[in-house]
């Protein structure tokens, strides 16, 4: 067994100290230590980005980083973007377009979209395809998540 | 009355899937639970000669280590998955059930041998590297078309050869009817094998209380009821010792559905074992190796014709691979033959099925559940003729339909459930004509398409329609409450991974009780809430499920106007349900919520009547004689690139007709995802093995699911024929996207290439193989 690292991080605003081992990946660090189960964990490689959360603001792949890598900085995941009662612009949206099917990827893809549509406040339907080419999704073929996306966008330009 | 089936109405369930509040398998944390990681073999096939869990068992942070030898008696196959086969003549059926863990010999790549339990999956994943084991190597049967061969090394040594199962199904005289055809197409078509692959891996959380004696097991299962019964049955426990959830589920698909994977079996033991809760989480890899599969088989098939067109025959001699068990039984290869036939009157039917085991992970249905690979052949097969006949493809299939005034129309074959199989319901050409309409196919055919070759373009265009047999029995249940707060609750024991059943279920409520959809409550796959029923899966949540609460809905409305008949002093004729109220017809002032009327109907003094029952309340189920049959047509333009050979789609439009539906939102939904799902299928997804039967491309970075870039908008139009065979007039629709899509791209692709004369009698395609097929075409020139 490893030693232990002291680790101090701030997850949605929220700032955590941890004395933790060096080879816990950030992924299981926020869903087991910190109890934010909302980040889903999808294949462990970088491929699927259902894990994907902000890292200073830029999406990275949870999964790809140990949590110790994570030390003074800022993370973001998907239980800092809204609540069931207070839905974030971009989550509304997706549930207004029927983005949404079984919810595995759809964290992921939410912390994928909300720096893109900060660069990006009115995106074409291919460059959407292209922002969400990271993630995969198996139940909605992508075509009402561009559709939640387009919304979305509207609804933030207004 | 309000109407609230075929409503747009959005999921109830979504702001807690859209905020990480709900919950997922891996989501479960209890206080002092400890986690398995199992070792699996590297081998397809060989001798366990020996096991060594010493070193892992010191390893600080182990708790425990099981092999085979540690179960004792508890060491036992799993049970059959489905009802064994059916005795029609002649069949041959060797059942093989999978193991727990492998004792005495590994049959596939990833069969678990031992199984760690520690403070942390990392620990335990370190001690798994501790173990050594002794594998002797065999000769491995790699595929199908050489299991049968003589001196094939056998996958279940006390079995005479790889033989899992044969069966011949036929109908009128395929012999004499080949004696007068006019054409007849004959060729070898081949399907390999794909991954279900939903975003989630499986897992399973068990926890054993010693004190109540009772376990509570999270599992990522399509069918809770049948797991909690097994359970109950292998662990000695009394079903109502056993509470089964399953919560939300991250896709599914099928393999979720094959209950009593190995892992399913030995975490519940465990628990009980050591008294403690156990979490086990599949990884991306051990669902490579460890999650059913699904769809290889090689026909030799043949169609018979008029020179006009008219079919008069279709035979298919075919090999079907089980993988190393088969406790799935026939499932997959039936559905196949029921497809066989498409959409079409065939009048002589022949199929010789061969079911073989060989050592890879076995194969269980997958979304299409061998619906794809039927309608592949028959679908090419008259692709061929037509060809030879020089007619349009659309016309020779208008040509064939079964014409409208045929339903029922009986196949004279039985189906997977070994029922007769019967085509409830149907109106085919005006949805080929709808769909042909939507893209333009005439227009595109005669202008537009040389218009563009003649810019050097490859243009194709495909129109594939197809069947669905959908909505099997044996039969679904739920129970209904009016609580006394005006809510209601439904529960159902049918399990949900992502289908919007928690909003469709309640459409189907709101409907007969005039709530809004937003106060059901609904529970799905909880075993303590409703524990009569089989499952999710064959496209049967709308059809069974979703009947089985509009009977529950029916008798609760009866309950409601009954006593709201006698508070408010009026005829019950006279009352209207809306808004969460009964209410006398034209006398708004007289009325009652249904929350006080719930009250009244469960009253704390007073007697009730005998011979009735307190409160707003019923259970009722829904059995359906023989499955619904949807239909449907799917039509793409794609542009192939002649340097990459990726292919685009230009326009992709489905019409589909599932008879009644209850929310177009979540049906345009589950058409998106199964064409996404279909396209892996046909030009994307394969998975590769090698001749020792080593999988190659097990990583997301090297099996391919389709991404947003590769997936089409998608055109939908609608074409309702109500089945006749269920109140609600509803036929399954889940796996309809993903059954005509490979047929389609084969069809679509040989029309991109004119000049070649190319036919696609495989599946999947890839770029690589595409390219391939124009070479092997382009030498022969």
């Amino acid at each position: 067994m490893s030693d232990l690292y002291q680790l101090s991080i701030t997850v949605n605003d929220t700032e955590y100290q941890r004395a933790i081992e060096p080879r816990i990946l950030l992924s299981d660090f926020l869903r087991h230590d910190l109890d934010l189960t909302g980040t889903h964990v999808g294949c462990e490689h970088g491929v699927c980005g259902a894990c994907t959360v902000l890292f200073d603001g830029h999406p990275i792949r949870s999964c790809l980083m140990f949590a110790v890598q994570a030390d003074g900085h800022h993370i973001q995941t998907v239980e800092g973007l809204g609540s069931p009662d207070n839905l974030h612009v971009i989550q509304k949206a997706f549930w207004d377009a029927h983005g949404v099917q079984c919810g595995f990827c759809t964290p992921g893809i939410l912390m994928t979209l909300v720096p893109f549509l900060e660069n990006n406040p009115d995106p074409d339907e291919a460059a959407i395809r292209q922002a969400i080419s990271g993630n995969l999704c198996r139940c909605t073929g992508y075509q009402n998540i561009a559709e939640a996306v387009k919304l979305a966008a509207e609804s933030m330009r207004t | 009355m309000k109407k609230s089936i075929g409503e747009r109405i959005k999921r109830t369930e979504d702001p807690r899937l859209l905020t990480g509040q709900a919950l997922f398998v891996d989501d479960v944390n209890i206080p002092n639970m400890l986690h398995a990681a199992f070792l699996r073999s590297d081998y397809a096939h060989a001798y366990l000669r020996s096991v060594d869990v010493s070193e892992a068992r010191a390893r600080p942070g182990v708790v425990a280590v099981f092999t085979a030898e540690d179960m004792g008696d508890d060491w036992q196959p799993g049970p059959p998955l489905v009802s064994p086969p059916p005795t029609v003549e002649d069949i041959t059926f060797y059942s093989r059930r999978q193991v727990p863990l492998a004792k005495d010999k590994v049959r596939h790549v990833g069969e678990p041998i031992a199984v760690v339990i520690a403070e942390s999956r990392y620990i335990a994943e370190d001690a798994v590297e501790d173990i050594l084991v002794d594998l002797d190597p065999l000769e491995v049967v790699s595929d199908i078309e050489t299991a049968l061969d003589p001196n094939a090394p056998l996958v279940h040594d006390d079995l005479d050869s790889n033989l899992a199962a044969h069966m011949i199904q036929s109908k009128g005289d395929y012999q004499a009817a080949k004696a007068t055809a006019e054409v007849v197409i004959s060729r070898k078509i081949e399907i390999d094998r794909g991954a279900a692959a939903a975003m989630e891996n499986r897992g399973i959380v068990a926890d054993w209380d010693s004190k109540s004696q009772h376990l509570t097991v999270w599992d990522t299962t399509q069918a809770p009821i049948p797991i909690r019964n097994g359970l109950a049955a292998r662990l000695g426990l009394s079903e109502s010792q056993v509470r089964v959830i399953a919560p939300f589920i991250g896709g599914a698909f099928g393999p979720k559905m094959m209950m009593f994977y190995p892992e399913e079996m030995r975490i519940p033991w465990i628990s009980i074992q050591l008294g403690r809760a156990i979490k086990w989480i599949e990884d991306r890899r051990e669902n490579f190796y460890a999650t059913t599969q699904e769809r290889r088989q090689v026909h030799e098939a043949e169609m018979l014709l008029t020179r006009e067109g008219k079919i008069l025959g279709v035979s298919h001699t075919f090999l079907h691979d089980s993988g190393a068990y088969d406790p799935y039984g026939l499932t997959i290869p039936l559905n196949t033959e029921s497809h066989a036939m498409g959409a079409y009157a065939v009048p002589n039917y022949f199929s010789d099925l061969t079911v073989v085991f060989t050592n890879k992970i076995l194969t269980t249905p997958i979304r299409g559940a061998g619906r794809p690979q039927g309608i592949f052949v028959v679908e090419r097969l008259l692709d061929l003729a037509a060809k030879e006949l020089e007619m349009d493809p659309v016309e020779i299939r208008k040509l064939n339909f079964i014409p409208p005034d045929a339903f029922p129309y009986e196949q004279q074959i039985i189906d997977q459930a070994f029922s007769p199989l019967i085509f409830d319901s149907g109106d085919y050409q005006p949805v080929m004509e709808k769909a042909a309409g939507m893209i333009g196919y005439d227009q595109f055919v005669k202008e537009e398409q040389p218009r563009l070759r003649a810019e050097d373009k490859h243009v194709g265009i495909g129109i594939v329609p197809f069947v669905e047999t959908t909505g099997v029995g044996p039969y679904e249940g739920a129970r209904i409450t009016i609580e006394a707060s005006g809510k209601i609750n439904v529960a159902t024991g049918v399990g949900t991974q992502g289908q919007g059943h928690f909003t469709a279920f309640a459409q189907v409520v709101a409907e007969q009780l005039g709530v809004d959809v937003k106060d059901v409550n609904l529970v799905t796959g909880d075993t303590a809430q409703f524990h009569w029923g089989t499952g999710t899966f064959a496209s049967r949540g709308a059809v069974v499920a979703a009947n089985a609460i509009h009977a529950s809905a029916l008798i609760v409305r009866e309950k409601v106007l009954k006593l709201a008949s006698k508070l408010l002093e009026a005829p019950e004729e006279e009352l209207e349900l809306e808004d969460g109220y009964v209410r006398v017809a034209d006398i708004p002032h007289l009325s009652i919520s249904l929350g006080d009327l719930a009250a009244e109907a469960n009253p704390l003094r007073g007697a009730v009547e005998p011979g009735t029952e307190p409160g707003l309340e019923a259970t009722a189920y829904f059995g359906p004689k023989y499955g619904a049959i949807a239909f449907g047509v799917h039509a793409m333009i794609i542009e192939v690139d002649p340097e990459t050979m990726m292919v685009e789609i230009k326009r992709y439009v489905v019409v589909e007709d599932c008879g009644t539906v209850i929310n177009p939102l979540i049906l345009e939904g589950q058409i998106h995802g199964g064409v996404a799902m279909g396209i892996g299928n046909a030009y994307y997804e394969q998975l590769i093995y090698d001749e020792n039967a080593q999988l190659l491309n097990a990583s997301l970075a090297d099996y391919l699911i389709p991404t947003a870039n590769e997936v089409p908008r998608i055109e939908i139009g609608h074409f309702e024929t109500r089945s006749p065979l269920n109140p609600l007039g509803t036929k399954g629709v889940g796996e309809a996207g993903t059954i005509p899509v490979p047929a389609l791209f084969a069809q679509a692709i040989e029309n991109a290439f004119p000049d070649h004369d190319l036919e696609i009698l495989e599946m999947p395609l890839s770029p690589n193989r595409l390219f391939e097929l124009l070479q092997e075409k382009e030498s022969e020139k």
